[in-house]
């Protein structure tokens, strides 16, 4: 059976959610090869072993702490030469779309992005993405080369299936390219508590009708009764009311939750086009005209100061 | 810079599953704008001579866009038109930017952080990757001083600061800073700045190397999503809350 491999998106050898989604479509095509690379990369084996890596591929060096993108490039490239895979699947972040078209172009291969679904087909892998702010479905294949295709979190369950998980080490050269960009300082995003916005099965978020910086605390106060991440629309985060990097919509996070809870969203293509995908979408707007209604399963026209702390005592009351 | 369809009107697919662009409203991708106006701050602030060319890739009407940039500040723009270009993909999209960018001469690409139509975020990367200069992509904040580039790119996991010598291609966010509207004068001496249009025999690629038939990934079909069912729709009597968690608990989430 081919292999396929799968890059390993993890912060000092713990594995991030979407990479064992992957390792599920991966399944599906072949068998799966992780690469992991960087700081404590060995110690992703086990994890990685548990949901089905045959082998777990690793490069420890200091170059990808250092230099923005490249390394991981040559280092995946490195990887596909070894292993000579039937696709390779990469959690679709910022910085792993990236990472998939420089490697698509060097290794001469068509790239899908976003793709929300994977499904082995008699030519190669089938790529299903959610488009046009995800009023069309749409199905492609790579047709040149070895498919790279990157996946949206949320796009499949993650699975126990116990397997080897070998660990080998990766011969990677580094190119010209690779210390281009320097990367002079980072500081890691402050840990709120709340589960990882584009990871959450629940997603609570607030719009313009919360109407200020210290009313975001009655949206925090229902997510945390929820055990749900915290969002915010596109004028929220322009009105300096909550973090941008908790902003759903098009120019933010994409999400597509269990349960989503819209609270004074108007419900703008903007915004739409990173929640619409969602299981559940429920509604809290004053305005009965939202367009935010349109694609509620549930909505109630009212006033959210009212409307959000009656639900959040509510909950309480059922959870006990 | 990108001529895309509105995102506010109706957008589809033409029968041969590409993105119709003919048959609809378009206009700058609103987030080139935020390009636009970082290339002219970048200008204002090194104070010496800084010439802006705006480039774009498209059909006639993409010049549209180049328009829109002319007035907002840029000195001269460029339109890539050919007819094998359509259906052209990323990768060869970024072949024919990346022979532009040559042809006109470059210290500094700045691009936006993805196109509101096709939404890959993918092209500066491949860009750079072609023309071997330094990616500095996804930037929030971005500074030029003495040949050096500067940014802060705000990741799913960390704030980064980063450095690269120019020449480099920089992408940066819309959190880099509102755009300016043009104003009168600058319309109407946008109308006097030169627009220079190259084919694909000017940049030396061959039609071969492009186009739908070209295309490293084929679309298998497209659908239209179904519309999502219509929901219970109820007004706050002051019961709302209950009514709601009374919803959640049937669905089981509490």
């Amino acid at each position: 059976m081919a292999e396929v491999l799968v890059y390993v998106d993890h912060v000092d050898g713990a594995v991030r959610r979407p990479t064992l989604e992957l390792l599920t479509l991966a399944r599906r095509i072949g068998e799966p090869v992780a690469v992991a690379l960087g700081s404590n990369a060995e110690k992703t084996a086990s994890t990685l072993a548990g949901h089905g890596a045959l082998r777990v591929l690793t490069h420890e060096a200091s170059e990808y702490a250092d230099y923005l993108v490249v390394p991981k490039v040559d280092a995946l490239q490195a990887a596909v030469e070894a292993v000579s895979p039937a696709a390779v699947l990469i959690p679709s972040s910022a910085e792993g779309k990236e990472i998939a078209a420089r490697l698509a172009l060097r290794i001469g291969s068509g790239i899908i992005t976003d793709a929300v679904d994977v499904e082995a087909g008699d030519e190669g892998p089938v790529a299903t993405q959610s488009v046009f702010a995800a009023s069309f479905t749409t199905t492609s294949r790579v047709s040149k080369g070895t498919p790279v295709i990157t996946v949206k979190p949320n796009s499949a369950a993650v699975e126990a299936a116990p397997a080897v998980g070998a660990v080998e080490a990766l011969n990677v050269s580094f190119s010209d390219q690779t210390t281009g960009t320097k990367v002079t300082s980072r500081t890691p995003r402050e840990s709120t508590g709340r589960p990882e916005l584009t990871e959450a099965a629940i997603v609570v978020s607030g719009g313009r009708g919360v109407n200020g910086v210290e009313n975001f605390a009655i949206i925090e106060a229902l997510a945390d009764s929820l055990g749900a991440a915290v969002g915010a629309s596109r004028a929220a985060v322009d009105a300096g009311w909550y973090p941008h990097t908790n902003q759903v919509g098009q120019t933010g996070k994409s999400v597509s939750p269990q349960l989503y809870i819209a609270s004074g969203i108007s419900g703008a293509i903007q915004h739409r086009a990173g929640m619409q995908t969602s299981k559940t979408i429920v509604a809290i707007n004053k305005d009965a005209e939202a367009p935010i209604f349109e694609l509620a399963d549930y909505g109630v026209v009212g006033d959210l100061f009212d409307v959000v702390p009656a639900l959040t005592e509510e909950v309480k009351t059922r959870k006990g | 810079m990108k001529y895309v369809p509105d995102a506010t009107g109706d957008r589809h697919f033409a029968d041969d599953l590409t993105v119709d662009r003919d048959d609809v409203d378009g206009l700058l991708s609103e987030l080139d704008e935020y390009a636009v106006e970082q290339a002219l701050q970048i200008s204002e602030n090194t104070g010496d001579d800084v010439e802006i060319t705006a480039l774009t890739i498209g059909p006639e009407n993409a010049k549209d866009a180049l328009r829109k940039a002319l007035s907002m500040g840029a000195d001269k723009a460029v339109h890539v038109e050919d007819d094998d270009l359509h259906g052209t993909d990323a990768i060869g999209t970024s072949l024919v930017l990346a022979k532009a960018i040559e042809k006109a001469g470059y210290d500094l690409v700045v691009s936006g952080m993805a196109s509101t139509d096709g939404t890959m975020g993918v092209v500066p990367a491949l860009v750079a990757e072609r023309l071997g200069v330094p990616q500095v992509t996804l930037l929030s904040e971005v500074s030029v001083e003495d040949g050096t580039v500067k940014g802060r790119r705000d990741g799913d996991t960390a704030t980064e600061y980063l450095e690269a010598q120019l020449p480099a291609i920089v992408s940066v966010t819309d959190q880099s800073g509102e755009a300016r509207y043009p104003s009168f004068k600058g319309i109407m001496a946008a109308k006097k700045k030169p627009v220079i249009s190259w084919d694909l025999s000017d940049l030396d690629i061959d039609a071969k190397e492009i186009g739908l038939e070209q295309a490293h990934t084929s679309v298998e079909s497209a659908a239209q999503r179904p519309a999502r069912a219509t929901g219970t729709v109820v007004k706050d009597e002051g019961e709302g809350g209950k009514q709601l968690a009374e919803f959640l608990a049937s669905q089981k989430f509490i």
